[in-house]
């Protein structure tokens, strides 16, 4: 008898059926969405489309560049970056609270490998049920909802970003938590350290990069969220560029949307270095 | 009384039974060490005395507390009162030396003292004194990833000498040492934990370090205790008998009897089994 007759040889894979499945109940999913949505790539290339399309664009050039726009233009990127910074930083505010609770990497019970204690779940799932409650809604929904409040102007958008994005950012910044080696923090809580320094001395070196790239990201993302909210009255360079399009100006909408690929460059630039320094 | 084990028995959660029926008293200042073959059960061992694997039956008394009992609060406690040395320490690869170490008193600081030396390392001429016997003070402010494994398996044995641990479990602590390095560290923490009164527990794949190293030790095979006794006293046939493994044994003697070596015998087959025994 070798050891290899002894092994369940010639067995097939036990995840090899499930994986079928779930490619078959994916693409059934996938089908019905692109019939309900009423995808139709050919209207595109129609010709009455392509000459209007066409038409459009030939106005973008030249791009915008005199001194008056570009100081504008300066004044306005600067509200939407500052509307973006400042709702990101609320966000976190909220977030990083919220993503210590709702994790279970720094779970005590878990410890003795069971599952987790009911402090725990009754804690969690609360936790979990805020963020959903407070991504649940998108920013420009949140943005008009604010309005109301708060009047027209930057306000309303910078506490829409950081209502939607500290559900967001608690959520992912929970499950990168969970994803990292979970043995330094567990080693930690087993010689009895607190749960707040287990994660700082076992959690965060390893999570460092992730946290980063991934605030790094939807910092991005609130950029392009603020020029979203410009469009209702949130100032910057969405009402710019929604003034531009409205007035046929294609030169001054070619600078901004030139802008829009300089912001995005400069926080992929940052995140890369950012990365690099944290590896 | 250090460690107190009556009949205790202990599976993995929704796993198969790796302890059965141990009893195992160990005063304070004890040092032992726990051999037997792989799968035998040594890890499951340190966990339960560790408080990490809960017993499933018998009572288990650890500096004479029964965890099973304690609240949250005492069971932390109590915890901070062991210290674990892991095969493979579990450190962040980005986490300097000195970090890693200070880590070891997280269990007595509060928080806030925790965090202030995570921004500046509070107690830096402390982690020096216990690196520098270690052959490590001049690693004091490199990262871990840039350690070797045996470096970092001394790192891991920092972490526990800082804690001031009243009693250290040690899972394989030197594995990742040549012989030498292996020798040394396991003859200055056996030196350190008699100084301090420190009970000191490893499991060794080495035979020959525990039974040099440690006063007392136990053969652990299958989950059971096969012998429990003074170093000095474990005959050769202990040890055969510890390591044994049936199923490899006739896959050599069917070897031997078609290749037909000279001298190649089953009994030294199983000698090859049991690694550096004698």
């Amino acid at each position: 008898m070798s050891l290899d007759d002894s092994a369940e040889a010639g067995r097939r894979d036990p995840a090899a059926l499930p994986r079928v499945l779930l490619t078959v109940l994916a693409l059934m999913l996938l089908w019905p969405g692109l019939v309900i949505s009423e995808f139709d790539p050919a209207a595109l290339f129609e010709a009455r489309n392509l000459s209007t399309i066409g038409a459009f664009l030939r106005g973008f050039w030249p791009p915008e560049v005199s001194r008056e726009f570009l100081s504008l233009l300066w004044v306005a990127i600067l509200q939407t970056l500052a509307m973006a910074t400042a709702g990101l930083a609320l966000a976190l505010v909220a977030a990083i609270p919220l993503s210590l609770v709702a994790t279970h990497s720094l779970s005590v019970s878990r410890l003795t490998g069971g599952r987790p204690g009911w402090p725990g779940r009754i804690l969690r799932y609360p936790a979990r049920l805020l963020m959903i409650i407070l991504r649940s809604v998108p920013e420009l929904v949140w943005a008009l909802l604010v309005v109301r409040a708060v009047g027209l102007g930057p306000t309303a958008g910078v506490l829409a970003i950081a209502i939607t994005y500290s559900g967001m950012l608690g959520k992912v910044y929970a499950e990168i938590y969970e994803s990292v080696d979970q043995r330094p923090a567990q080693a930690l809580l087993q010689a009895g350290g607190s749960r707040l320094s287990a994660f700082f001395y076992g959690v965060l070196p390893n999570a460092a990069q992730e946290l980063t790239s991934y605030t790094l990201y939807r910092w991005e993302c609130a950029v392009r969220a603020s020029v979203v909210m410009g469009f209702v009255g949130a100032g910057g360079l969405g009402q710019m560029i929604d003034l531009s399009i409205r007035m046929f100006a294609g030169g001054e909408v070619a600078t901004i949307l030139a802008t829009f690929l300089v912001l995005v460059l400069f926080a992929d630039q940052l995140s890369s270095l950012l990365r690099r320094r944290l590896a | 009384m250090s460690i107190r084990l009556d009949g205790v028995g202990a599976a993995h959660p929704g796993g198969d039974p790796v302890l059965h029926g141990i009893d195992l008293h160990i005063r304070s200042g004890e040092r032992l060490a726990i051999i037997g073959p792989s799968g035998a059960g040594k890890t499951s061992l340190l966990r339960v005395m560790g408080s990490s694997l809960p017993a499933r039956s018998g009572t288990l008394q650890i500096l004479s507390e029964e965890p099973g009992r304690l609240s949250a609060r005492a069971l932390k406690g109590l915890r901070s009162r062991i210290g674990m040395i892991h095969q493979s320490p579990p450190l962040p690869a980005r986490q300097r030396v000195v970090t890693a170490v200070t880590a070891g008193r997280l269990g007595q600081w509060s928080t806030l003292r925790a965090l202030a030396s995570l921004c500046y390392p509070l107690d830096v001429p402390g982690v020096s004194a216990v690196l520098r016997p270690l052959d490590l003070g001049d690693k004091l402010f490199q990262r871990c990833d840039q350690l070797s494994g045996g470096q970092l398996q001394r790192v891991g044995i920092a972490r526990a000498l800082y804690q001031r641990a009243e009693v250290i479990l040690a899972d394989e602590p030197v594995s990742a040492m040549d012989p030498n390095l292996a020798d040394h560290t396991l003859g200055l923490l056996n030196r350190l934990a008699a100084e301090r009164g420190t009970t000191l527990i490893a499991s060794l794949h080495a035979v020959d370090l525990a039974l040099r190293h440690f006063p007392r030790v136990i053969g652990l095979r299958d989950g059971s205790v096969m012998f429990d006794c003074a170093a000095a006293d474990v005959t050769e046939a202990d040890l055969q008998a510890l390591y044994a493994n049936a199923s490899l044994d006739s896959t050599l003697e069917r070897q031997a009897a078609s290749c037909t070596v000279p001298g190649f015998s089953p009994a030294s087959a199983a000698r090859s089994v049991a690694p550096r025994c004698l």
